[in-house]
């Protein structure tokens, strides 16, 4: 009796752990070691660092003067933000900030985030100017529970991105970046299944490392040339919208995307 | 038993493996631009002994050239691309044309290009021309031609219509010619002709003196021949003229008034209304044995017929309802149905080449207007509107209405000039075309090179 219930339950366990192995998602983290990632990339800055020739060169060195002329004009708003915490009867802190501006001239982006760390800090200097050593102390003390608490709500918010999607403002920011970019064909039948859909693998800035047409088969299958078209917008798009707009947090959740091109609605519009 | 007991406890413990899933996120994108497509048409590479030998036949300086600014223009009328600037062009044209470098392409924003060669084989003008996607990085299609140098401009529109429907994913329209009436004189005494010209305005001709008057020019969809109504000794005359031959022949004279012929879509048949005792019906006749056909009898006047592009179906409009309303029925005449149910008159009715639509002349408070509506009359979309205008007629892709507009040239409104003007089913790439007198009655041929 014994015996055929173990014989039994071994030949289960083998069955089990046989379906275990062919499930799909144990097989999947193979696939997600990118090692041609790197080769692709390389490859694209090495092409973009081919030298150019003489006429492109100009009009490269324009662009970048332009964009140097933008940030400059965008600079000067920001420095009258700054002047509100330069009010504060500060002596040492002036020289350095004064020193910070000039650095941030050249960085807009750095300007936003020191701007607001500055403020902040100064907020609780003005309150206890006098007891400086014991502000310090605090200081630490509740920068060290912010980083713990801020620790574990980016913990619970990943657990909740495993299972959510991206969030509606995050959808929405990457919709609207792709609407821009896409160029529908629109010379397409409507009455047809016009939904391409791509898979991308994404680096955490936002740049394709892959992208691959879910059903290309149906490309080059007779009388859907028209699907051929719009799988090609459709890549032309990805392409041209790099880097795509992803969330700067929770890499592992996005790290692969679904596009799912769908015409109809504005083609039948 | 203990046995078990392991086995039992090591069965629930797979069970408990943590498998981490990651639900693969989907995002739907169902809206785009539909902005122009930018393109650049890089200029044909010529070699130095070819240049010279067209330049002695067809006295232009820089055949590629020319062949690529046709190319350029077909593609901006079209309104979905634009063709970038050459001046901004870094390559040159032989080397783009062997390999381009697409980070200099992609600088300029070009998505995709155009490059090509022309050569001067056997007295002969060849034209190689390839069309490259810069984003991908890749050769999207390479053809050849080969043909008499004089055909170099239809060289440059049959490259269009390939470069358009690898892009667009729909046929072309650019190797086509349109057929309109060309009118002069004042309007009491208008000399009318038959003309002929290609689909950008190049290439115009005659095909009448303008003895008599001509109306109503149609192209058979299958070949190059057009039925038009002519006036003899006051009596209308339904004609056919082969393009190609110049052939022309008197289908029939007919009782009463006639109007519209046009062709049914296989050619066979020509569709046309006759009025008759007050009332107007749709008849049809069989070109090869002649035999006339009623296909509606009703005494309200029905005209203006048009052939569904299968055939099953016909389009016309009739004051059956007591103004004039747009009506589908049966080939065979049965099932009349009426589509049209919006505030003002409707006339010429046009089914689509494609199927789809039916483009249609709209009289509402003065004024007149060109629009299109599903063929079961839902949807209906006014794409312009003017002081008088009216015939639209289909581009053999179904995406360009040719049709003809009247306008007051001084301000008592007494002088008049009729033009030809286009305009997509966008309604927002509308264009005059130009012909070297007035024109109206414009229709448009199907593609030459099929």
């Amino acid at each position: 009796m014994n015996r055929s219930i173990i014989t039994s339950s071994a030949l289960h366990l083998f069955i089990i752990i046989l379906t275990a192995m062919s499930l799909p998602f144990l097989s999947k983290k193979v696939i997600d070691l990118p090692p041609i990632v790197s080769v692709e990339l390389i490859q694209i800055t090495e092409k973009t660092n081919i030298p150019f020739a003489p006429k492109a060169k100009k009009i490269i060195e324009e662009v970048k003067k332009k964009e140097k002329k933008l940030v400059s004009e965008q600079a000067p708003p920001k420095k009258v933000k700054k002047k509100k915490p330069d009010a504060v009867p500060m002596p040492e802190d002036n020289v350095k900030k004064v020193e910070k501006i000039k650095d941030d001239k050249q960085n807009p982006e750095k300007i936003d985030n020191e701007v607001k760390q500055v403020s902040e800090f100064e907020k609780d200097e003005l309150f206890d100017p006098s007891n400086i050593a014991a502000l310090i102390d605090k200081s630490k003390e509740e920068t060290a529970e912010e980083i713990n608490k801020t620790d574990k709500v980016t913990q619970d918010q990943a657990k909740n991105f495993d299972n959510a999607g991206l969030s509606l403002s995050e959808e929405d920011a990457l919709k609207a970046q792709i609407f821009g970019c896409w160029s529908i064909p629109l010379g397409l039948p409507y009455d047809e299944n016009l939904l391409v859909r791509i898979r991308l693998q994404l680096k955490p800035d936002g740049s394709v490392i892959r992208s691959e047409i879910l059903d290309h088969a149906r490309m080059n299958r007779p009388g859907q040339g028209f699907y051929k078209v719009l799988a090609e917008s459709a890549l032309r798009a990805v392409k041209l919208c790099q880097p795509l707009r992803v969330p700067s947090t929770g890499y592992e959740r996005w790290k692969e995307l679904q596009l799912n091109f769908d015409a109809r609605e504005m083609l039948e519009g | 038993m203990k046995n078990t007991k392991f086995f039992f406890i090591s069965f629930l413990m797979i069970l408990l493996i943590p498998v981490k899933s990651f639900g693969l996120i989907e995002v739907d994108i169902t809206r785009g631009n539909l902005n122009p497509l930018p393109v650049a048409v890089s200029p044909l590479s010529i070699d130095e002994k070819s240049r010279k030998n067209f330049k002695e036949l067809l006295k232009k300086e820089n055949i590629g050239l020319e062949i690529s600014s046709i190319v350029e223009n077909n593609l901006r009328t079209s309104g979905l691309f634009n063709p970038l600037n050459k001046d901004a062009f870094l390559q040159a044209p032989d080397i783009a044309n062997l390999k381009p470098r697409f980070e200099d392409w992609n600088l300029i924003k070009a998505q995709a290009l155009i490059t090509g060669k022309v050569s001067f084989d056997d007295n002969k003008l060849r034209v190689e021309f390839r069309l490259w996607d810069i984003l991908a990085g890749k050769e999207m299609m390479a053809l050849a031609f080969t043909t008499v140098p004089s055909n170099w401009r239809r060289v440059g529109h049959i490259i269009s219509d390939k470069v358009y429907e690898r892009l667009t994913g729909e046929k072309g329209y650019f190797d086509t010619r349109i057929i309109y009436v060309a009118e002069e004189g004042p309007k009491t005494n208008r000399i009318k002709k038959l003309a002929i010209m290609d689909q950008d305005g190049a290439n115009n001709k005659f095909l009448t003196l303008g003895n008599e008057l001509v109306l109503t020019p149609r192209f058979n969809p299958t070949s190059q021949m057009v039925t038009y109504l002519s006036y003899f000794r006051n009596l209308p005359r339904v004609y056919l003229l082969d393009i190609e031959t110049g052939m022309q022949e008197v289908v029939g004279d007919f009782p009463g008034m006639t109007f519209a012929p046009r062709f049914s879509p296989n050619g066979k048949k020509i569709i046309m209304s006759f009025a008759k005792d007050g009332k107007s019906d749709i008849y049809t006749m069989d070109l090869e044995n002649r035999i006339v056909e009623r296909i509606t009898n009703h005494p309200s006047i029905d005209t203006s017929p048009s052939y569904s592009p299968d055939g099953k179906y016909i389009t016309f409009n009739s004051d059956r309802s007591g103004y004039q309303q747009i009506y589908i029925m049966k080939s065979d005449g049965g099932n009349v149905k009426r589509i049209s149910f919006g505030n003002g008159i409707y006339g010429t009715p046009v089914w689509s080449p494609r199927g789809d639509l039916i483009a249609f002349t709209k009289l509402h408070k003065g004024k007149f207007y060109i629009g299109v509506m599903r063929t079961d009359g839902s949807g209906e979309r006014l794409l312009t509107e003017n002081f008088y205008q009216e015939a639209p007629s289909w581009s053999p892709n179904g995406r360009i209405l040719i049709f003809y507009r009247e306008t007051k040239t001084d301000s008592k409104g007494k002088g008049f000039t009729a033009k030809l003007w286009s305009i997509d089913l966008t309604g927002y790439n509308e264009r005059m075309v130009m012909t070297p007198t007035d024109g109206s009655d414009p229709s448009w041929s199907s593609l030459l090179s099929n």
